[in-house]
């Protein structure tokens, strides 16, 4: 009886938590066209969340690139077709591994920043100071920074892509011998434009679910330290787990 | 709480700019505000002062229509405040300015931005006529060789007075200081104090000063309200006010330790707790 109640509640809470972020999503894109208007705002947010998170996302998706020609050269060796390397790595980076590890790697990055600083900013009055002076922070505050993500996303996705497959012929190529020509020419012939805007469309979701929540979070954010704290962690949590069902519901959908 | 003699209701009065009538507000069912009457009186320095946690900030924020009121009608410059959508709220504050306690400036700008800010959002004067602005508010507060430090190398009296400077910007007709006293050193203390004092008459503005410092406010306002449980315990000038016998004006007034406002947080029996070694649940 306790325990229904309980559920019961739970799932209240969430529907509630559901409805008030889709409300503040329809509320940042209303306001997003007059956003667009300052560039210079977005483009700074472009800076924080894209070229500040560069670093992190090439050196991920090199390893990412180099860990997968190793397993799949060991894999495909059992089989006698290591010249298929680059097909599967190709395949598996710019159609999933990309976007996913991407995604997951910006909500940690960029989520997380962008949740504390919004979250800080109504914690010492700025947003209060900002209503006061008849500025919207949801046009002034949230919407650049949703932008910027939004944007940033897919450029990061697609830039870990490159790397990845990069390491990738790093290590089977340079270092295991699959031969070059069989390992680029096999990708070429099998990596389709479908494959790749597959994994295109994928980072632009999951950079509109990343920033979008990231964002919410910040702005619903209890304006204390340990509120700060607490919504950064759910920017993290929410974001990944949203990323990884979208993930599968977007792969059924498009297969 | 008892009226004072002093206690009388001065909303309705013939030039006030700000008149609360009958508020009263609740927050999860605890009455903060119990059918409260004030009125803040053109061109004057009114201060609202009263023990903490009497919601002297959501007084502000319900001038300010962050808040609304449960019942009641609370009034600026002759608009209903709790009649207004949004926009209209964004209109009536264009004619106000608050100053927070902290200063509340934006951490990703400097102090000349931080000034311009209201003017970048809402008029598109050219940039040579928003840095004169922006440099005569500046050096209204004696900041002017600041402009170009970040908020983080200020100090708090230095932030407070950036942030007086950006809510004169706009050439607001209300001024609302919230706690601007609070934690300054004497120097700090006496240039805000003096610019308050000198902002409200230079510029023919209004201001309503929120604080528990009895010193200051006896020094600087025309006109003071002493808040107590939900009610004006008190009004008047704060030389009435220091002349009022009745004991919750005494005692805040005299910052007395003990009196209406108790020292001792409600609790259970002490001896029966102490002999009993209960643990407070």
């Amino acid at each position: 009886m306790n325990l229904a109640a309980e559920v019961l509640d739970n799932g209240r809470a969430l529907l509630v938590k559901a409805g008030g972020f889709t409300l503040f999503t329809l509320r940042m894109l209303r306001v997003t066209p007059r956003a667009l208007l300052r560039p210079s705002l977005i483009i700074a947010q472009i800076f924080n969340t894209g070229a500040l998170s560069l670093v992190i996302i090439m050196l991920s998706g090199l390893f990412v690139g180099m860990v997968l020609a190793l397993q799949g050269y060991d894999l495909l060796q059992r089989f006698g077709s290591t010249e298929s390397l680059g097909t599967a790595t190709g395949l598996a980076i710019l159609k999933e591994l990309g976007p996913v590890v991407t995604a997951l790697l910006f909500a940690g990055r960029a989520g997380t920043s962008l949740t504390s600083e919004i979250g800080l900013m109504a914690a010492t009055d700025q947003l209060a100071a900002m209503e006061m002076m008849a500025v919207d922070p949801v046009r002034r505050v949230c919407a650049p920074r949703f932008i910027g993500g939004f944007i940033s996303m897919p450029l990061l996705a697609a830039i870990f892509g490159m790397i990845g497959i990069f390491g990738a012929q790093l290590v089977g190529v340079t270092l295991m011998g699959v031969d070059a020509g069989q390992f680029w020419s096999q990708m070429r012939g099998a990596v389709g434009l479908k494959d790749v805007t597959e994994g295109i469309l994928k980072s632009v979701v999951f950079g509109f679910a990343c920033s979008a929540i990231a964002v919410y979070e910040g702005y619903h954010a209890v304006p204390t330290a340990e509120g700060v704290g607490r919504a950064t962690t759910r920017t993290v949590v929410t974001s990944s787990v949203a990323v990884l069902v979208i993930d599968y519901m977007l792969t059924a959908v498009l297969l | 709480m008892t009226g004072s003699a002093t206690a009388a209701p001065a909303s309705g009065t013939a030039d006030a700019v700000v008149s609360l009538e009958g508020v009263s507000y609740a927050i999860n069912g605890r009455s903060i505000f119990d059918r409260l009457d004030i009125g803040i009186e053109r061109g004057k320095v009114t201060a609202i002062m009263g023990p903490s946690g009497t919601g002297k900030t959501t007084l502000l924020r319900l001038i300010t229509g962050q808040l609304r009121a449960d019942t009641g009608r609370i009034q600026v410059d002759g608009t209903d405040v709790g009649s207004l959508d949004t926009d209209g709220l964004y209109r009536l504050r264009r004619g106000m300015g608050m100053l927070f306690q902290n200063g509340a400036l934006l951490t990703d700008l400097d102090v000349y931005e931080n000034v311009a800010f209201p003017l970048r959002e809402h008029t598109n004067l050219p940039e040579s006529l928003i840095a004169r602005i922006v440099l005569m508010k500046l050096h209204a507060v004696g900041l002017r060789g600041a402009a170009r430090l970040m908020p983080g190398e200020l100090s708090g009296g230095m932030a407070r007075r950036v942030a007086l400077a950006r809510a004169i910007v706009m050439d607001p007709k209300l001024l609302i200081y919230d706690e601007p006293f609070a934690g300054l050193d004497p120097i700090a203390l006496g240039v805000v104090l003096r610019l308050i004092r000198d902002t409200n008459d230079a510029l023919g503005i209004t201001s309503i000063v929120v604080s528990h410092d009895v010193h200051e406010i006896s020094a600087l306002a025309d006109r003071a309200y002493l808040l107590s449980g939900g009610r004006v315990v008190a009004a008047g000038t704060p030389a009435e006010l220091n002349a009022d016998s009745s004991p919750i004006v005494r005692q805040f007034m005299g910052g007395l330790p003990d009196g209406p406002v108790a020292f001792q947080y409600p609790a259970a029996d002490y001896s029966a707790q102490l002999l009993g070694a209960e643990v407070p649940r």
